[in-house]
Parts: structure tokens; C-alpha cells; sequence
């Protein structure tokens, strides 16, 4: 097969010392990026892109460049789950659906089984999506092109669909959570208008609501809020400190092989088409949670419920690099970043890539294996060390998150206002918690809301603008079914227990 | 004493002109880190030129303090000029412009306008392009026109990014001269518009060269005309046969429509003339260098690149332009 032996050429390029030790440099900075909220996968990548310029001028440097800043990211897909997982603050915004299992499996001790969960299925949605990549990109990029507005509307729709339902409240706690999340997401301007809106004249409204401000709030402030409130205690005390737990935790994996081929599928779609790795973390869950025997004990701190969340994340993220080499367009913010940098090292993603820089391109594939290997070796060694940060008592630990949280907060726009507004989501997060309102529906409105919006009103602008575009074609129909379906499961299912039940009584 | 006094800062200022005289080094230059703002997200048209100055920069060593780019793109940029407007006299802060300088302020009423800027000079001009899909039957940019017309109002797609700013205006300059009525559908990049027309969703978009020339090679798309007055210089072969150099101006093809994307460098308000020579030098130390003659050529950019009055009387200029093509649309915000 040609793929093959493109990829061996490619592993020739990407194995010299000299890239093996970016691939560890990249990961492991990658790692701390993810780690630190805020500070996300494309800000790191843009900062250390203006490095890779003159290391891109010499002969086959741009390979090398690539490699450092894609490590990078591997890394920061990585580290994204620590946190979530240690402190229920996502570092990233796909792992925020890790910390709905992730956290309470480290409350109760079993902080170094929902790591190395995390780790490892992050390591094999990344290798599904390689593998994808190696072999079938030309497909791909294809099925890339069927998406228009109505389309990405309907994968959106699909991604609140699944996750409708999930949470534990009453049905009405769920609709004003994620109605809040709508009316957060629609402050700013308005792609499809051009109009700021509900900003109030304020300019610190302009740049609307960031996401990642109200994910460190709502998850990292509210919690230390409430722990406040419930008192001290040396909860990471149980946790097991030695490299055993990895073993232990891989031997339980096999079990979860339906949820990671799910959840695989689901991302490499998302990063694809591209939808984005935070859309398919939340779809993941969500589906992982209907579908799963256990499902109804997701939220208590199921490695499942880990495993759903990373694969999906790590295998969109993945698979978002491949509409950037192929059509030029990125799945991600991250991959936006690339993309620049691409440009600036004079190379022309597009369709012509593959064909006139093969050694770059392949040279990429081949990293994308070593440096997912690379990156898993490196935090799974590191999981005893994650873990036994919970040793640390809350009373010195809890400053130094919220340090590191307002850190996070100033980094995504270097503005001062949004520490005082994380803080402000904190509040909101406490009494979330103490009013027993899900905040995960208010989180995914935010991420989506504004996306979804644009998608759907960019759809109604056609000519032809009534919502039978959404049953158009075979493609969104099957979409739009599918989800419509998803979302009124529970009265069907009810309906249908009734009249099962009228049958029973009547025979 | 206050004789002495006078007769020595007499002596010092003399000693001060002679020396400057003969030594132009103590011009202005950077105490600490210069901040360079991009009024749009990370991977669009204008960060990418930011982040490639910066490493034209650092590569070279053209300056002593060390650069660093942020993106304040919040409410379609007005973060980031309104964070240079409020930075009066701060000579370390430059912005690198978008049209969104005239547009945003038009559109959304949010208080700048580029005279509470100090103009430093233009980097280059970004040029536009008319593309359709390679399917489309249209062989001219009159043939296509003619056939949005026959088609009727509203029923032809033109795709662009972001609303009421370059793209749109445009289509509206297009349509105002040519009678044609399209539906312009915006979206958040360049690059995604590109593949909705290589999908078919959309039928023409008016992207930027560097946004669309991978499908143009690729066969994907094509181009029909450059919304300027004259064609783009660069005669090597970019796509087959072609080169920039043989896509028609709009104006010859038939449909006079011009409009550029100014790439130009601001600084706050009430900057000394040195510091913003300073930067002159810089950037004119910049343009030299191969790399951004590279990426120019890679661009198809337009290598205008004033500086001083006729820089700012530029600028003034475009400004008139866009007041009075926004205002015809309707885009203009209520007072």
C-alpha cells in the first residue's frame, strides 16, 4: 500500500534525536498548558510560534516546527484532564465532561485510576484518528465538503440532544441552566448582524462571556467555595501512590471497548467536519451515559465516564488536523494557530499538500504516532506525582488554585476585568451547587449557543429559508432525525411503556 | 544664581543640540516590551502578519526589546482599538488595522475613530478576488453578474467572513454598480467560506487570495476578477498556466467594483514624532527583508506601503469610502 510507505518515509523524517527531543520538550510543556486553565493549547501554541520561525528556515526545519508545536498540542490534550480530574477545574475546555466522573472518582480516592484512565484513552482516540488520517484522508476531506450551515446546525443539535436528559434535577433546572448559557453565549456581537448585543454600553461586555472565565469560576471557585463551607479535610489521603494503579486501571479498560469505539467515532466525526473536540467531549458523555449499562450511575464517579469524554476529546483534536492540511480549514481554535503557522513558514495547506510537500506532511503523520506515545509515557509516569498532589492539605492547596485560577482567568484575554468576573461565576457556581441546579447544561449552551446560532440563522438566510432545509438531504435529515429522536426519548420511551402497559392490561 | 543657573542649562541645551547633531543614536527606541495588538482572533489575515513581523523581528535582531502579539478581538475588534485609544502616550503599544478600523465604529456605534490613532504607516494592501466553483458556467465576472441578475433577487449566494465589514461591503459596491442582488451569508473565516464554495453551499465568495489559493490550485475554484484598478503584478505561475498577473481587474472584466483591505500600523494618541519614526524604521527594516517579500508574493499582496501625511491622508480617504458605501446599505448604526 502506498499509505505505508509514505508513512515509513515519513517515520525516516520525524525519527532524528533532534525531533525526538522536541516531540518530549513539546509534551511536556503541552502538558503544563493543558494543566494551567486559561492558558489553552492555542495560546500556547501561539506564543511559542514566532520560535519556530527561524528553526523553519533551514532545510526540512518546517518538519521539525510542526512537530514542536503539534506536541504541543498533544500535550495540552493531555494535560487538560488533570485538573479536571484532581480539583474539578478543567484545564481545557473538552475536559470539562471529564470532570463529572473524573472528580468524584478522585474523592473517593481513586484519583490515580481516573488519570490513568483519562491518559490512556486519550492516547487511543488519538491513535483511531491517526490511523483515519494515514489511510483515509482523501475520503474524509471529502465528506468534509457535504457540510454547510444547515448541516453544522444539526450536529450542534445533536450534541444538546444527547446530553439532554442527563442531568439528575428536575427538567425545568435543566432548561433555566442552559437558558442562562444561551443568553451568556449571545452578549457580544452578533456574527450574523454585526451588532453587539446586550452588552449595555459596557466595553468590558464587548468580547462577550469567554467560556473558559465561566468554566474556572462556575467548577474551579465554586468548588473551593463549598468545600469551604463543609469544612477541611485531607480527602487525597487514600490515594494510591505507586505505578501499580496503572496497571490495575488498564486491566479494567477492556471492559469500556464498546464506550471507546463510541466515543472514537464520535470524535474523529466532530474534528472532522469540524464541530471541535469540546462539542465532542459533551456528545460522548452524553451518549455514553444513555447507552451504557451503568448509565445511571454516571456523575458518581465512573471510570466509563471518563473514558467517554477523553477518547472523544483526543480523537477529535486529532482528526481537527486533518481538514487543516487537506481543505485549508481548521477544526480547531488550535489548528487555527497552525494553520498561521504554516503560512508564515511558506508552506500552502490545501489539497495540494499531500502531493507537494509529502515529507512534511508525513513526516507530521509520523509524529502524530510517536508523539502521542511519547506524550502517554510521559504522563503516565507522572500519575503517582498528579495523584499525590491531593495529599496536600486543602488549606494550603486551596490559595494556590485560586491563584492559579485568577492566572488563568487574566491569560485568556489579558484582561483584568474577567478575574473579577470568575470570580463573580464562582458565586453563581456555589449556589448552582446549593440550589441543586446542573451546571453542565449551562456549560455546553455557553460553548455552543452562539455557534449553533449563527449555523441555523446562517441557514434561514437562503432563498429558499424555512426549516425543511434541515430534512434537505439524506445527510442532515439523517442528523436532524437522530437527534429529534435523542431529544424526545424520554417522552417516547414513557409513551411507549403506556401503551405496552394498555396492552397488558387489556390482554 | 539664577543667572548661573540659566547660563548653564544655556550650555547644557547647546552641548545637547551639538551632540545630537552629530550623533542621531540617541533617537527614540523602546525602554520595554512593545505590545503589538491584533484587533481579530488568532489564525486570521492580520495575526498572521503580526506573528510573522514578530519573528522578522526576533530573526533579525531589528530590535533591542523583544515584541509580543495579543489578540483583542472582542466586539469585531473594537477591544483592541479601544485598548490603544485609552493608552494615550503609550509609545509601546502598536495595532495593526483591519478595515474593521472604519467599519466597526460605523456599524456598532462603539466610540474610535482612527484620529484618536496616531497613523505610523502602511504594511501593504490586501487585495480581493471574485471566485465561483469551477462547475460555474460563467466564464467572466459579466457572464456571472448577468446571471445573478437573471436568476432574480436573493436567489444567488455570496459568502463572506464576519457582517458589515470588507466582505459584505463589497458584495454591496458589486451590487450597487452592477444592479445584481445577492443573499450574502457571513461567516466567522476565510478559510471556511473558501470550502463552502468548493461544497457548493454558497456559489461565489470575494476571499482573499492567500484564502483561497489552495483550492484555485487545487482546480477547485476559480477566480474571475481583482477588486482593484490594477492587476496583481506577481507573473509566476501559481495555479497550471496561470499567475496572479492573468486574473482580469473587475474593471476591465466589465463590473467596476475596486476596494483594498488596508494593513496598516497605528499607534496611541499623543506619541512624540520620534517614537513613531522609530517605528517607520522598523517596519521599513521589516519589508526588506526576503521573508516578507516571500509572504507577500505568497499573498498577492497589493505593496503599496505609505507612511507620514500621505499615509494619514490615506486612511482619511478610505474612511469617506466606507462612510458612504455603509451608509447607503444601511449599516450605519442609529445615532
Amino acid at each position: 500500500m502506498q499509505e505505508i510507505q509514505s508513512l515509513m518515509a515519513g517515520f525516516a523524517v520525524a525519527m532524528t534525536w533532534f525531533n525526538l527531543a522536541l516531540m518530549l520538550a513539546g509534551v511536556t510543556l503541552g502538558v503544563l498548558i493543558g494543566v494551567l486553565p486559561g492558558l489553552g493549547g492555542a495560546n500556547g501554541v501561539a506564543i511559542l510560534l514566532p520560535l519556530t520561525f527561524t528553526l523553519s528556515q533551514t532545510p526540512g526545519g518546517a518538519t521539525s516546527a510542526i512537530i514542536l508545536l503539534s506536541c504541543i498540542y498533544w500535550g495540552a490534550l493531555f494535560g487538560g484532564a488533570i485538573t479536571s480530574i484532581l480539583f474539578n477545574i478543567p484545564g481545557e475546555p473538552w475536559s470539562v465532561a471529564t470532570t463529572f466522573d473524573g472528580y468524584p472518582l478522585a474523592q473517593k480516592g481513586r484519583a490515580g485510576a481516573a488519570l490513568t484512565a483519562a491518559f490512556t484513552s486519550s492516547f487511543i482516540g488519538a491513535l483511531v484518528a491517526v490511523i483515519l488520517i494515514t489511510f483515509i484522508s482523501p475520503v474524509i476531506a471529502r465528506f468534509a465538503l457535504q457540510f454547510g450551515p444547515p448541516e453544522f446546525f444539526a450536529v450542534y443539535l445533536l450534541t444538546f440532544s444527547a446530553f439532554v436528559g442527563m442531568a439528575k434535577g428536575t427538567p425545568f433546572k435543566t432548561v433555566v441552566a442552559m437558558m442562562t448559557g444561551f443568553a451568556l453565549a449571545a452578549v457580544g456581537i452578533d456574527t450574523v448582524t454585526g451588532q453587539l448585543r446586550l452588552t449595555f454600553g459596557f466595553t468590558e461586555l464587548l468580547k462577550g462571556f469567554d467560556f473558559l472565565i465561566a468554566v474556572i469560576g462556575l467548577f474551579g471557585i465554586g468548588e473551593i467555595l463549598l468545600t469551604i463551607e463543609e469544612g477541611l479535610e485531607f480527602r487525597g489521603t487514600k490515594a494510591k501512590l505507586d505505578l501499580r494503579v496503572v496497571l490495575d486501571t488498564w486491566k479494567e479498560l477492556p471492559k469500556y471497548w464498546k464506550t471507546s469505539v463510541r466515543s472514537s467515532v464520535v470524535g474523529c466525526l466532530m474534528g472532522i467536519v469540524p464541530g471541535g473536540a469540546t462539542p465532542a467531549s459533551f456528545m460522548a458523555y452524553g451518549l455514553a451515559k444513555k447507552m451504557s449499562r451503568d448509565g445511571e450511575e454516571f456523575g458518581t464517579g465512573k471510570v466509563e465516564g471518563v473514558v467517554a469524554p477523553e477518547t472523544a476529546a483526543h480523537a477529535a483534536g486529532t482528526s481537527a488536523l486533518l481538514p487543516m492540511l487537506t481543505l485549508g480549514v481548521p477544526g480547531s481554535p488550535t489548528a487555527a494557530v497552525l494553520l498561521g503557522g504554516l503560512l508564515i513558514w511558506g508552506l500552502q495547506p490545501g489539497p495540494l499538500l499531500f502531493v507537494e510537500n509529502a515529507d512534511f506532511v508525513w513526516g507530521l503523520i509520523a509524529s502524530m504516532y510517536l508523539g502521542n506515545i511519547v506524550g502517554l509515557i510521559v504522563v503516565l509516569t507522572c500519575v503517582p506525582l498528579f495523584a499525590s498532589i491531593l495529599r496536600i492539605p486543602f488549606s494550603i492547596i486551596a490559595p494556590v488554585i485560586l491563584v492559579i485560577c485568577a492566572i488563568g482567568a487574566y491569560t485568556v484575554h489579558t484582561s483584568i476585568f474577567d478575574v473579577w468576573l470568575m470570580l463573580v461565576f464562582g458565586v453563581l457556581g456555589y449556589v448552582f451547587k446549593k440550589l441543586d441546579y446542573p451546571m453542565a447544561p449551562l456549560v455546553l449552551a455557553l460553548v455552543l449557543g452562539d455557534r449553533a446560532e449563527d449555523a441555523f440563522r446562517q441557514s434561514m438566510l437562503g432563498p429558499d429559508g424555512s426549516l425543511a432545509v434541515f430534512f434537505a438531504n439524506p445527510l442532515v435529515g439523517t442528523m436532524t432525525g437522530v437527534s429529534l429522536l435523542l431529544l424526545f426519548w424520554p417522552l417516547i420511551s414513557r409513551a411507549l411503556a403506556i401503551v405496552r402497559g394498555r396492552n397488558g392490561r387489556g390482554g | 544664581m539664577n543667572h548661573r543657573t540659566t547660563a548653564k542649562s544655556l550650555l547644557a541645551a547647546l552641548v545637547a543640540t551639538a551632540f545630537s547633531a552629530l550623533t542621531p543614536a540617541v533617537a527614540w527606541e523602546p525602554t520595554k516590551t512593545v505590545e503589538f495588538i491584533v484587533p481579530a482572533g488568532t489564525g486570521g489575515g492580520a495575526d498572521q502578519m503580526a506573528r510573522l513581523t514578530q519573528s522578522i523581528i526576533g530573526k533579525h535582531n531589528l530590535m533591542k526589546q523583544s515584541m509580543v502579539v495579543v489578540n483583542k478581538g472582542g466586539g469585531a475588534g473594537a477591544e483592541g482599538f479601544l485598548d490603544v485609544k485609552g493608552a494615550k502616550g503609550d509609545p509601546h503599544k502598536i495595532i495593526i488595522t483591519l478595515s474593521n478600523l472604519f467599519t466597526t465604529p460605523m456599524a456598532t456605534g462603539v466610540p474610535f475613530n482612527w484620529k484618536d490613532l496616531t497613523p505610523v504607516r502602511m504594511l501593504a494592501l490586501d487585495q480581493f478576488v471574485l471566485w465561483v466553483h469551477k462547475d460555474n458556467p460563467a466564464g467572466t465576472a459579466k457572464d456571472y453578474i448577468e446571471a445573478v441578475k437573471k436568476a432574480g433577487p436573493g436567489k444567488t449566494k455570496m459568502g463572506g467572513t464576519g457582517s458589515k465589514q470588507e466582505d459584505q461591503i463589497i458584495t454591496v459596491a458589486l451590487e450597487k454598480q452592477s444592479g445584481a442582488k445577492f443573499t450574502y451569508i457571513p461567516y466567522k473565516g476565510g478559510g471556511a467560506v473558501a470550502t463552502q464554495l468548493v461544497g457548493k453551499h454558497i456559489d461565489s465568495s470575494v476571499n482573499n487570495p492567500i484564502e483561497a489559493v489552495a483550492q484555485w490550485r487545487a482546480g477547485n475554484l476559480k477566480p474571475l476578477c481583482v477588486f482593484d484598478n490594477e492587476r496583481m503584478p506577481y507573473k509566476g505561475k501559481v495555479a497550471g498556466q496561470y499567475s496572479w498577473n492573468d486574473i482580469p481587474t473587475c474593471k476591465e472584466a466589465g463590473v467596476d467594483t475596486d476596494y483594498v483591505m488596508l494593513r496598516g500600523i497605528f499607534m496611541a494618541g499623543g506619541v512624540t514624532p520620534d517614537q513613531v519614526k522609530f517605528y517607520v524604521d522598523l517596519f521599513e527594516k521589516v519589508r526588506q527583508t526576503p521573508e516578507w517579500k516571500k509572504f507577500m508574493e505568497d499573498g498577492a499582496f497589493n505593496q503599496t506601503a505609505l507612511a507620514g501625511k500621505e499615509y494619514a491622508d490615506w486612511v482619511a480617504k478610505a474612511e469617506k469610502l466606507h462612510e458612504g458605501l455603509m451608509t447607503e446599505a444601511g449599516f450605519m448604526a442609529k445615532k
